[in-house]
């Protein structure tokens, strides 16, 4: 009876330990933390700042030819979400899910919900295929996962169009990405590496961070679409080649050197700070001089 | 014999009304797409939603609408995939072929019409084929032209002249909305009110710009006429997502959001392309001004039947055409 009563034991034990190819599970509330690339998350990125970004000549383009009120006019925009790819950038609660196998308690789907736009996302993990070239592409794409080793690699197709940065610049219906999720106790980390060959000249390699928060209630997005403003039907805004009148004003604020802000895999290497020149800030921060989390950063002038 | 008196008659008749009607005169050929080998190619069936479904293929799209009253057809293919078209059909339902509805003239859209009108047969009635009477006229002109012996069954005899045309089968309102002048000027949105499906024909095409066949009346302005058109019949769901889906002429099965982004896309070259022209630029300075070239990478190619200088130059051509 001892003896069998061990080997109950020892068979709970070795079902709770880590295999070779283990699973972590993601399940919980997740609060977003906002410390990477904050004025770019929580305020919004500035007109024209292309920083950090990997563009195609097609893609700086694409984003010089934006104009804002392209969101509002034209009103199939005004509830367009977040792709998964931004998302992970947004105002992102986030809560996850999963179904596990009945027969083996394994992992076989996770499943997300972000606070922005409510968007749900599904991450497939019983090695299902992407579907075929005619099924629609939807803005949350279509994803499968694998472990390698404790992380979770994504891989994420038929996306939709969407942006990379909420000042214009696209991403792609062709464009793919991979995610890798690591867990280190109680903060969850993904970083995600877009690959998107009409927009970008490399991968775009971007993480985020979340904490554990059980607390935590992602609320309601209400949005409906109507006309907001009278235009002709039809009417698309966008700045002719060479007419954005918007797009020096990131670099006179922060006192960069404009080639510096358009973008292109070269501005993203250090080795780029030496044919930039020496760097000389203004004298007085004039925006978003403290802005380090949520609440300071809401307003241009905020948080001095 | 019987077919081929038939086919004269049918091509005097038609021939009249070209006649009558003038279409334009061809400026430059007609876009051809090239005809995939059909033993090289794959059928793919998608359920788009409700009772209709997507017959895919290098081809071009069929869309497929079932129910108890029969099968509906939204174009028919090639010629040479007629056969495995209705063996992928087969599959969805065993009803005769209750009525065929050609969007445009074109052989990649028509080409089918005869085979499946013998295949399809068994109802009270032969199966139908719908179309808009420029669609017709055209058709017709092109078979005269070829001195072809094209019988009636090929043709969309059941033609309409007016902005809309409607009708009830398999339990759901079906309307064909005449755009004039986008792809060619017999252009045939077809919107299944019960399913919530518009399919478009080539007047959408996600993966390519839009092929503006000027011979066959094709215009820019047209085109973007035709869009806002598709805009007004899709409903999204939340988020834009989902709600009224779109089965375009060739590619992926698409709903509004799709729609917005391509529609914008042609609108923002369009008013490239007239700026360029109010400042007097040539058709060589416009094509050398590259106006399309952050958009070429998602929907431009170098070569091919539609190549982005060709789409240029139809823009360049047909920019103050009247639609």
């Amino acid at each position: 009876m001892k003896v069998r009563h061990a080997i109950g034991i020892a068979v709970a034990f070795l079902s709770t330990a880590a295999p070779a190819n283990a699973q972590v599970d993601f399940t919980g509330q997740w609060a977003p933390l906002y410390h990477e690339d904050t004025i770019e998350r929580i305020p919004g990125p500035e007109l024209g700042d292309y920083t950090g970004l990997p563009l195609s000549d097609a893609g700086r383009m694409r984003a010089d030819s934006w104009d804002a009120d392209r969101i509002s006019v034209v009103q199939e925009y005004q509830c367009r979400p977040h792709s998964s790819d931004y998302s992970l950038r947004g105002l992102a609660p986030l809560r996850i899910w999963a179904d596990y196998d009945p027969a083996t308690q394994r992992i076989i789907a996770f499943h997300t919900h972000i606070g922005a736009y409510e968007n749900k996302r599904t991450i497939y993990l019983d090695g299902r295929p992407h579907p075929n070239e005619y099924e629609p592409h939807t803005f949350q794409g279509f994803s499968t996962g694998v472990w390698e080793g404790n992380m979770l690699t994504v891989t994420t197709t038929h996306l939709k169009e969407n942006y990379l940065r909420r000042n214009g610049v696209p991403r792609s219906s062709k464009a793919t990405f991979t995610e890798h999720w690591v867990l280190h106790r109680n903060y969850l980390t993904i970083t995600h590496v877009v690959y998107d060959p009409v927009i970008l000249t490399e991968p775009l390699v971007r993480s985020q961070s979340w904490f554990l928060d059980p607390g935590q209630r992602a609320g309601l997005f209400p949005c409906e679409y109507l006309p907001e403003v009278p235009a002709e039907a039809g009417t698309v805004p966008h700045y002719l080649p060479g007419t954005n009148p918007w797009l020096k004003e990131f670099a006179e604020w922060y006192a960069l050197p404009f080639e510096a802000i358009r973008g292109g895999a070269e501005t993203l290497y250090p080795e780029y700070r030496a044919k930039m020149g020496a760097y000389k800030p203004k004298d007085k921060c004039e925006r978003f001089c403290n802005c380090t989390g949520f609440g300071d950063c809401l307003s241009p002038t905020g948080g001095r | 014999m019987k077919v081929a008196l038939l086919a004269f008659a049918v091509a005097l008749c038609g021939l009249a009304l070209v006649s009558a009607q003038a279409p334009p005169a061809r400026t430059s050929p007609s876009p051809v797409r090239p005809t995939p080998d059909p033993a090289a190619t794959d059928i793919s069936v998608v359920r788009v939603q409700k009772n209709v479904y997507m017959l895919a293929s290098r081809a071009g799209n069929v869309a497929v609408q079932i129910g108890d009253d029969g099968v509906l057809l939204v174009d028919t293919g090639t010629a040479p995939m007629a056969q495995k078209l209705f063996a992928a059909i087969r599959t969805l339902s065993n009803k005769p072929i209750h009525t065929i509805i050609n969007t445009h003239l074109h052989a990649d859209h028509t080409g089918g019409n005869l085979a499946l009108v013998k295949l399809g047969a068994g109802g009270p009635q032969p199966p139908r084929v719908m179309g808009h009477e420029n669609t017709y006229n055209r058709m017709v002109a092109a078979a005269v032209e070829a001195n072809a012996n094209t019988p009636a069954a090929a043709l969309p005899m059941d033609a309409f002249f007016t902005p809309t045309r409607d009708f009830f089968l398999n339990g759901e309102a079906i309307v064909l909305h005449h755009v004039p002048a986008a792809h060619t000027d017999g252009d045939t949105l077809v919107h299944f009110r019960g399913s919530d499906v518009v399919a478009t024909g080539d007047v959408f095409n996600p993966d390519i710009y839009p092929v503006i066949d000027i011979a066959n009346g094709g215009t820019i302005s047209g085109t973007i006429v035709a869009l806002n058109r598709v805009l007004e019949i899709t409903v999204p769901a939340k988020y834009q997502e989902g709600g009224t889906y779109v089965v375009p002429g060739h590619g992926r099965i698409c709903d509004e959001a799709e729609v917005v982004e391509y529609r914008d896309m042609v609108t923002i070259i369009r008013d490239r392309v007239a700026d360029l022209v109010k400042k007097g630029l040539t058709l060589d300075q416009v094509k050398a001004a590259k106006p399309s070239r952050d958009y070429d990478g998602d929907y431009g190619t170098t070569s091919g039947f539609w190549t982005t200088e060709m789409f240029v130059e139809a823009v360049y051509r047909t920019i103050n055409a009247t639609k």
